[in-house]
C-alpha cells in the first residue's frame, strides 16, 4: 500500500464524505432528503471497501498469485476456456448476475421506509455479498472452474454436494414463479403492457432468425435491429390501446395471463436456444445496461427528493405488501441487492473459465457485486421518490386495503400516507393505464418511479411512454430469467432422473426433454397459479420464500468457502466468511421459524391455513373465496413443509462444514483440498493487461 | 492532425471492446484460435459455429435473479 500524503488525504476525504452521507441518511428526520445523498454514500462506501477490504482479502486472505496460470490459460480451447480481457469478463459477469431481483427486492422493502433497506444494500453488499462472490470465484478458479455443487461435494462431502444441488433446484422453481407473478401483475387488464410484452416474443424470434440464418453470428446488427423494434413495440402498444377493437384482445385478468406465461415457459424451454432464448438475452442485456445507465444519469441530473419516511410503522410486522417484522424480513426481502446465493453459481461456472489472471478476481468478483448493489440502490431511490400514499396504493393487494378505490385510499390515508382517488386516477391516466391500484410485485411502482424520474429529466409529455418502456424493460429480462431458469431446471432434473433411468439423462432425447421440461414448468406454474388466485397478492407468500431460499444458497456458498479456508490453514482469516454466514444463518432460521410458527396468519403458513379452514368451516367466506380456499389451504401447508425443508438443508450443510473443520483442526483425516497444482503463467502480460 | 488520429484510435478501440463484449467478433476469434491450435483442419462454418456456441452457452447456469 502506497503511503504518500496525497493518497492518504484523498482517502481521508472519501471516508469523511461517506461517513457524513451515511450519517445524513440515517439521522435525517424531516420533510424530505435528496437522493444524491444515497448515491454519494454508496459510491464512497464502495470505493473504500474496494480499495481496502477487497484488496486486503485478495492479498492476505486468498493470497492471489498473478504469476499462476489460470484455467483459461492452461485449458484454453477457444470455447468455454478462453483467456479474456478483464473488462470483457466484468461485462459478461455483471450481465449474468444482474437480473430483476435487485429491482424488485428494494421496491418491496421500501414498505419499512427508506433507511433499513438502504443500510442493508450498502453494508450487506460490501461485507457479505461481495465477499461471497469473490471467494467463490477465487476457489472455483483454483479448481478449474468447478461448480458450487461439485466444490461442496469435493471439499465437504456428499451431504454438502446434494444439499447444494437440491437447494438450487428449489430456488429456481420459486424464483421463476415469483418473477412470473411480477410480470402478470404488471400486465393484468393492461392492453398496452400486455401487447408490448407479447410483441417481445416475435421480435426476439426475428432477431434469432437474423443472427442464425440471415447473417450468422452478427450479434450487434441483430441486437440493434431488435432494440429498434422493441421501442416501436412500446409506441405501438400505446396506439393499440386506443383502438377499441384491438385492445380487447390484450385485456386479460391475472389468471389467463398466468396460463399464458406457463404455456410460453414450456415453449421457450423446448424451442432451440438460437430461436428465442439467445436473441432475447442479447436484447435484454442491451436494454438493461442502457436503462441502468440512463437511470443513474437521470438521478444525478434531477437530484429528486425522497418522500418516503426513514421508517414507517410497518416495522412492527403489519406491512400491507408482505407481513413480518423489520427483523428478519428486510434482509430476506432485499435479497439479491445485498447478498445473493445465486451469484455463487455464476462465479463458479462461466466466469472462472474466462479469467486471464487471478489479479482480476477482485475487480470481477467484488466489483461486479458492488455494481449490482448500486442497481439495488437506484431501485430503492425510484421507489421512495414516489409519494408514500401512491407507493402503497400501487403495491398493496386488494385483500389488504379493500377492493374499491375509495376503500383503498381510505385505508392507506388512515395509515398516515395521504392519497386520493383523484390523484391515483390522474396518475393512471398519465401513465396510460386504467388503474394502478393493487399492482403488487414492484414492477409497476418501479415503472412509475422511473417514468417520473425520466419524465422530469427528459420531458413530461412522454410519461406513459416511459412507464411502458420501464414495464417492457423489466418484463424482457424477467422472461429471460424465466426461460434460462426453466432450461437449467430441466438439465438438473434430467441429470437426477438419469440416475434412475439412463435414457432420461440424455439431454437431447426428445421424450426426456418434453417430460422434464413439463415437470419443471408444472412445478413453478403451480406456485404462479396459487400466487395469482391468492387474494392477498401471492407476493406476500412467494417473495419471502424466494428470499429465504436465496439467502440459504448464499449460506451454502459461504460454508464451502469457510471449509476450504480452514482446511488451507487460514483459520485466523475465516471470519471474513464466517461473520456473514452467522448473520445469514440467524436471519434465515428466524424467518423460517416465524413462517412456520407465527400465530399471525399474514406471516405464519400454518396459522394462515388454520385461519382459512376455520373461516371455511364456519361458512364465513363469500362463495368466490370459498371455492379456492381448499387450494390455498393446501398451498399454505405445502409452503410450511418447503420452508422446513430449506432450513433443515441449511443446518445439514452448516453441520457438515463444522464437522469437517473440527476434524481438520484435531488432525483427523478430511477430504483433501481439491486445488489444482501451480503452473507458472506464460501469457504475454502486455496484451492481457491492456 | 495528431489529435484527430488519436480520436479515431479511441473510437476504434471502443468499437473493438463493444464487439468483443457482445460476442460480435466471436467467429473471427474462433478462426484465429482454430488456425493456431489445429492447423491443417478445416474450421466450422459461421452458422455451424454460432449454433454450437449458443447451444453451449445455454446449457449451464448463465443468468441470475
Amino acid at each position: 500500500m502506497k503511503t504518500n500524503p496525497t493518497n492518504i488525504l484523498l482517502w481521508l476525504i472519501v471516508s469523511l464524505l461517506g461517513a457524513s452521507a451515511v450519517g445524513g441518511i440515517a439521522l435525517h428526520r424531516g420533510e424530505s432528503i435528496n437522493a444524491l445523498w444515497f448515491i454519494t454514500a454508496a459510491l464512497c462506501i464502495y470505493a473504500i471497501s474496494y480499495r481496502f477490504y477487497a484488496a486486503w482479502i485478495a492479498a492476505t486472505v486468498l493470497s492471489i498469485d498473478p504469476s499462476r496460470a489460470t484455467p483459461a490459460e492452461r485449458l484454453s480451447n477457444g470455447r468455454d476456456y478462453v483467456p479474456t480481457h478483464r473488462w470483457i469478463v466484468f461485462g459478461h459477469h455483471f450481465a449474468a448476475i444482474a437480473g430483476p431481483g435487485p429491482l424488485v427486492g428494494p421496491t418491496l422493502a421500501a414498505q419499512f421506509g427508506y433507511l433499513p433497506g438502504t443500510l442493508w444494500i450498502l453494508f450487506g453488499a460490501v461485507l457479505g455479498g461481495c465477499v461471497q462472490d469473490m471467494t467463490t470465484l477465487f476457489f472455483s478458479t483454483r479448481r478449474n472452474g468447478k461448480s458450487l455443487g461439485q466444490m461442496a461435494r469435493d471439499e465437504l462431502g456428499a451431504i454438502g454436494g446434494s444439499a447444494a444441488l437440491i437447494a438450487t433446484f428449489l430456488i429456481m422453481t420459486i424464483l421463476i414463479a415469483v418473477l412470473g407473478l411480477v410480470v402478470v401483475n404488471a400486465m393484468k387488464n393492461s392492453p398496452w403492457a400486455t401487447s408490448t410484452v407479447a410483441a417481445t416474443i416475435p421480435i426476439a424470434m426475428l432477431v434469432g432468425l437474423y443472427m442464425y440464418k440471415l447473417r450468422p453470428g452478427r450479434v450487434l446488427e441483430g441486437s440493434a435491429l431488435g432494440v429498434v423494434l422493441l421501442l416501436m413495440a412500446v409506441a405501438g402498444g400505446g396506439w393499440l390501446d386506443g383502438q377499441a377493437g384491438l385492445r380487447v384482445w390484450f385485456d386479460h385478468p391475472g389468471l389467463s395471463l398466468a396460463f399464458a406465461v406457463i404455456v410460453y415457459g414450456f415453449a421457450a424451454a423446448i424451442l432451440p436456444v438460437w430461436l428465442l432464448l439467445a436473441p432475447r438475452d442479447y436484447l435484454s442485456t442491451f436494454v438493461k445496461l442502457g436503462t441502468v445507465v440512463l437511470l443513474a444519469l437521470a438521478i444525478v441530473w434531477l437530484r429528486p427528493d425522497i418522500k418516503m419516511p426513514a421508517l414507517t410503522q410497518f416495522v412492527d410486522g403489519s406491512g400491507p405488501i408482505f407481513g413480518g417484522k423489520l427483523f428478519p424480513f428486510v434482509f430476506i426481502t432485499i435479497a439479491c441487492g445485498a447478498i445473493s446465493g445465486f451469484h455463487a453459481l455464476i462465479a463458479s461456472g462461466t466466469t472462472p473459465k474466462l479469467l486471464s489472471n487471478e489479479r482480476d478476481i477482485r475487480m470481477i468478483g467484488y466489483g461486479g457485486m458492488l455494481m449490482e448493489s448500486l442497481v439495488a440502490m437506484m431501485a430503492m431511490i425510484a421507489a421512495t421518490v414516489l409519494d408514500p400514499g401512491v407507493y402503497f396504493a400501487i403495491n398493496s393487494p386488494a385483500g389488504v386495503v379493500g377492493k374499491t378505490a375509495t376503500e383503498a385510499v381510505a385505508t392507506i390515508s388512515a395509515w398516515g400516507f395521504p392519497v386520493t382517488v383523484e390523484q391515483m386516477n390522474l396518475l393512471a391516466q398519465q401513465m396510460g393505464e386504467a388503474t394502478l391500484f393493487a399492482r403488487t410485485g414492484g414492477a409497476p411502482s418501479l415503472a412509475v418511479g422511473m417514468a417520473s424520474i425520466f419524465g422530469s429529466t427528459f420531458g413530461q409529455g412522454m410519461l406513459a411512454m416511459w412507464y411502458h418502456f420501464a414495464i417492457m424493460f423489466e418484463a424482457i429480462f424477467i422472461l429471460t430469467t424465466l426461460d434460462a431458469g426453466t432450461r437449467v431446471g430441466r438439465f438438473m432434473l434430467q441429470d437426477m432422473l438419469g440416475n434412475l433411468w439412463p435414457a432420461m439423462g440424455r439431454t437431447s432425447w426428445y421424450p426426456s426433454v418434453l417430460l422434464s421440461s413439463g415437470l419443471v414448468v408444472a412445478a413453478w406454474g403451480y406456485f404462479l397459479y396459487i400466487g395469482v388466485i391468492d387474494p392477498n397478492g401471492g407476493v406476500n407468500i412467494l417473495w419471502p420464500l424466494f428470499g429465504i431460499s436465496n439467502q440459504i444458497l448464499a449460506a451454502i456458498a459461504l460454508c464451502v468457502a469457510t471449509g476450504i479456508m480452514v482446511k488451507s490453514g487460514k483459520l485466523k482469516y475465516a471470519w471474513i466468511t464466517v461473520l456473514p454466514l452467522i448473520w445469514l444463518v440467524i436471519i434465515t432460521s428466524t424467518a423460517s421459524w416465524q413462517k412456520l410458527a407465527s400465530s399471525d396468519p399474514r406471516i405464519g403458513f400454518i396459522a394462515a391455513a388454520n385461519s382459512l379452514s376455520d373461516k371455511l368451516a364456519a361458512g364465513a367466506l363469500p362463495p368466490d373465496k370459498a371455492a379456492v380456499a381448499p387450494q390455498l389451504i393446501f398451498n399454505q401447508q405445502l409452503d410450511a413443509v418447503l420452508v422446513l425443508f430449506f432450513v433443515v438443508l441449511l443446518w445439514l450443510i452448516v453441520g457438515d462444514m463444522l464437522r469437517v473443520c473440527a476434524r481438520h483442526l484435531r488432525g483427523k483425516p478430511v477430504p483433501p483440498l481439491a486445488e489444482t497444482a501451480y503452473h507458472p503463467s506464460e501469457l504475454e502480460q502486455a496484451w492481457v493487461r491492456d | 492532425m495528431g489529435a484527430r488520429l488519436k480520436l479515431i484510435d479511441v473510437c476504434q478501440s471502443f468499437w473493438q471492446a463493444v464487439r468483443q463484449l457482445s460476442g460480435d467478433d466471436g467467429y473471427e476469434r474462433y478462426l484465429a484460435h482454430h488456425a493456431a491450435a489445429h492447423p491443417g483442419t478445416s474450421p466450422l462454418s459461421r452458422s455451424a459455429w454460432f449454433a454450437h456456441r449458443q447451444q453451449q452457452k445455454w446449457s449451464g447456469v448463465n443468468r441470475c435473479c
